[in-house]
């Protein structure tokens, strides 16, 4: 029964009453009973047979450097794939001398988003619209050159986990003011401008991200004036930001149905217009209601980035399913799949106990 | 006009650009023009560029021969048939995939969801890990991994893992014997219908007695019992009209009986343990949902923890867990898609191939997106109903 109530509420512990000796707590933990016994031995021995030849191929018997697989073992796993080629994973295809381009933009961000940790900073939220705005032409010009005797790189050579980032930060950068127009829009006392967000949401979302992206990679050519191309890249971009407006229009819109009647009453009662209502009182409150769906709808966005590997982009998955087919290390798809997946992982993990964090902060005042 | 506000002065109209009825109809016109003439551009310009590429529009090519294999059919076919015929068939293989992958996750998710609420430290762990790794690494990164790095490193056939002498496991698949029903099976299938009849009978009677006098009736095992009892007497009855195909394993294949092909198993395993993962979460979060009241009352009743699991705390569970289980199957569907990457003969697949060879874009994506908004719609139509059935049990 005490594993029902963890992670309940944490403030009210239970008075400390007793402690535990290692045995006491085996015991209580492993073998209260004859079935708890059973499945414990039983569970240990899956675990003994399945995670010690892992860690045995993983980091016993592995080979960590070289420059093909022929400098590795038979028997253990061949990380010297990835770090001879780490640059590649990180980076794709761009040229190795422009790297630093890709650095520098990231620290950039890094470096603006400063002033939003900053407790004492008052315009928070211009500064972030800004931000928004703003950043992403000066890291484009970072990212593809041609200008500032910046030499140019194409879209087609970029590559790998900055890829990913690139396409996940655009998707949720572009989501979140769309899908705030999407709910609001699905809330409307229009018909006609419900009825249009309806059917834009519900289409999006009843068909897989592929489609879209298969539409987006197919159609969107066929939709434009002859002679007139669309880089491939910006066709997946267009694709994952439509997909992802429609997922945070539902979950904007769980937010704005929270909010209590009353809310909208007093807001009309103080002569604020419709934009003014949702701008200062309504829309505040709700997203910081909906935090972790929103945090969530980002894993989503992070991990169905990989989807763009089906369009013929190398992004990180794209990149280690690339760099296998290399004849040095061909074969060796254990190794790279295991890497990008660890990379995606360590992204989604981090968001996802943030998400838990936020929740608990957000819910503190609701429990006394 | 601000000074006259202040004063209680008569009503007087408004200027009419300053009514919320005109402005709000003056917004939708805007908006639908704007979304129309869009619209009317895009048109404009696919006809052109379709124009230009010399490409027929119309639904005609779905009769044309499709002249491609596919390599899992669950009806006839082959390369003669037609373009509309392979979009069945691969529209069969999506619904097979998603219907193993949704019963499997579904298993998989209840397994993970209570074991990681048990009391049993390992077990709990162990559950914790597979949901916070599967969690967060892509689907489409899984389903390589099962197909690339698991099936694609099973042996060869000539060292397949087997079974007794009738299963073989291979880089080829997975081979089982193929049922041949024989004459008379027809009343192993009878007696299998009149047993569900009976069962659903049987338990219905038991609640009304149940209701009526206190005494509860083993229905589980009952049930059990006729379910597998009846038709294997018919079976027995009607002289085993049932015999098996069995695989051979010959020098470089293996011939004879059913195969299962890498493709169609990496699809249902990295499916249901991807999905598996979410529901898992979905599970414990609606077990959680219970409050603490409802288990002490159980034990206080003298329930033991499986009693009080089964008899109080699932049927309440249900109702939360539902819904959430209900995206979930859609997203399992929907992802089913995904057999692009590994050469699964899915809908979306043979669509793909289709569109390659004919190039009618617009059609084939007419017809993929209308054949996926139908299937979620139809799911979540069908979840919506067993919600509210289950929901009535509210007093």
């Amino acid at each position: 029964m005490a594993v029902a109530e963890r992670g309940r509420s944490p403030a009210l512990l239970p008075p400390v009453s007793e402690r535990l000796g290692p045995l006491a707590w085996l015991k209580r933990n492993l073998f209260s009973t004859w079935y708890n016994s059973l499945l414990t031995i039983l569970v240990g021995y899956l675990l003994y047979v399945v995670l010690v030849p892992f860690f045995e191929w993983a980091i016993l018997n592995a080979t960590f450097f070289g420059d093909s697989k022929e400098a590795c073992d038979f028997d253990g796993a061949c990380w010297a794939l990835i770090t001879s080629r780490l640059g590649q994973y990180l980076y794709g295809l761009y040229p190795v001398a422009e790297r630093w381009r890709v650095n520098a933009a990231f620290l950039l961000l890094i470096l603006a988003m400063v002033p939003l940790f900053l407790p004492r900073f008052r315009h928070r939220l211009l500064y972030a619209c800004g931000l928004v705005f703003l950043y992403p032409p000066v890291a484009y010009l970072f990212f593809a050159g041609g200008v500032f005797g910046l030499p140019f790189v194409e879209t087609a050579q970029w590559g790998g986990l900055f890829l990913t980032l690139v396409i996940a930060g655009v998707g949720i950068t572009a989501s979140l003011p769309i899908g705030v127009l999407l709910a609001l829009g699905r809330r409307s006392e229009m018909p006609v401008i419900r009825a249009l967000c309806v059917v834009f949401i519900e289409v999006i979302r009843g068909v897989p991200l592929v489609t879209i992206l298969f539409m987006a990679s197919v159609m969107l050519p066929l939709f434009l004036p002859p002679g007139v191309t669309i880089d491939k890249l910006l066709r997946a971009l267009i694709g994952v930001a439509l997909f992802a407006s429609a997922y945070m229009a539902e979950v904007v819109r769980g937010g704005l149905q929270g909010i209590p009647k009353g809310q909208y009453e007093a807001a009309m009662a103080l002569g604020l217009g419709y934009w003014q209502m949702m701008g200062y009182v309504v829309l505040p409150q709700a997203l910081r209601m909906v935090i972790p769906g929103i945090v969530n709808t980002f894993i989503g966005l992070f991990k169905d980035t990989a989807l763009v590997t089906i369009i013929g982009l190398y992004d990180l998955l794209g990149m280690s399913r690339f760099i296998i087919q290399d004849p040095k290390w061909l074969g060796l798809a254990a190794e790279s799949y295991l890497f990008a997946g660890f990379g995606f992982w360590v992204f989604c993990f981090a968001m996802s106990r943030y998400s838990m964090y936020v929740e608990k902060v957000l819910s503190a005042g609701e429990r006394r | 006009m601000a000074s006259a506000s202040h004063r209680p002065a008569p009503p007087r109209a408004t200027a009419f650009w300053r009514d919320p009825r005109v402005r709000a109809l003056f917004a939708q016109a805007l908006v639908l023009g704007l979304v129309l003439l869009g619209a009317a551009y895009l048109v404009r310009n696919t006809l052109l560029n379709l124009e230009r590429l010399g490409v027929s529009s119309g639904f005609g090519f779905l009769n044309t021969t499709a002249g491609f294999d596919i390599s899992q059919t669950l009806i006839a076919y082959d390369r003669t048939y037609s373009y509309g015929r392979a979009f069945i068939v691969g529209l069969l293989n999506t619904f097979y995939v998603a219907a193993v992958g949704i019963l499997l996750a579904t298993v998989i998710g209840f397994v993970m969801g209570i074991a990681r609420l048990s009391s049993n430290w390992l077990v709990a762990k162990v559950a914790a890990a597979y949901i916070e790794i599967v969690r967060n690494v892509p689907l489409l990164l899984q389903l390589i991994m099962w197909y690339v790095v698991v099936l694609g490193g099973l042996p060869a056939p000539r060292n397949s893992l087997a079974l007794g002498e009738s299963v073989f496991l291979n880089v080829r698949g997975l081979f089982i014997p193929r049922p041949q029903f024989e004459e008379g099976f027809g009343w192993v299938v009878a007696a299998f219908l009149a047993s569900v009849v009976a069962v659903v009978v049987l338990a219905r009677w038991a609640r009304r007695r149940f209701e009526a006098t206190g005494q509860p009736f083993p229905v589980f095992w009952t049930s059990l019992g006729v379910l597998f009892g009846l038709p294997a007497l018919a079976f027995l009855l009607a002289g085993q009209p049932l015999s098996f195909e069995y695989p051979v394993l010959g020098r470089f294949r293996i011939t004879g009986g059913m195969v299962m092909l890498p493709e169609f198993m990496a699809m249902v395993l990295g499916l249901s343990v991807y999905t598996g993962a979410f529901i898992a979460e979905i599970v414990r979060g609606g077990i959680l949902a219970i409050s603490k009241g409802q288990w002490e009352a159980a034990y206080a009743l003298g329930l033991s923890r499986g009693q009080a699991l089964r008899l109080i705390i699932v049927p309440q569970a249900l109702r939360v867990i539902i819904p959430p289980q209900t995206s979930q199957y859609l997203n399992l569907t929907k992802n089913s898609s995904l057999g692009v990457a590994i050469g699964y003969p899915d809908f979306f697949n043979v669509a793909g191939t289709i569109n390659n060879q004919t190039g009618q874009a617009v059609e084939v994506i007419a017809i993929t997106m209308a054949v996926y908004l139908t299937l979620s719609l139809l799911i979540s139509a069908f979840m919506n109903w067993y919600n509210a059935r289950m929901a009535l049990v509210e007093r």
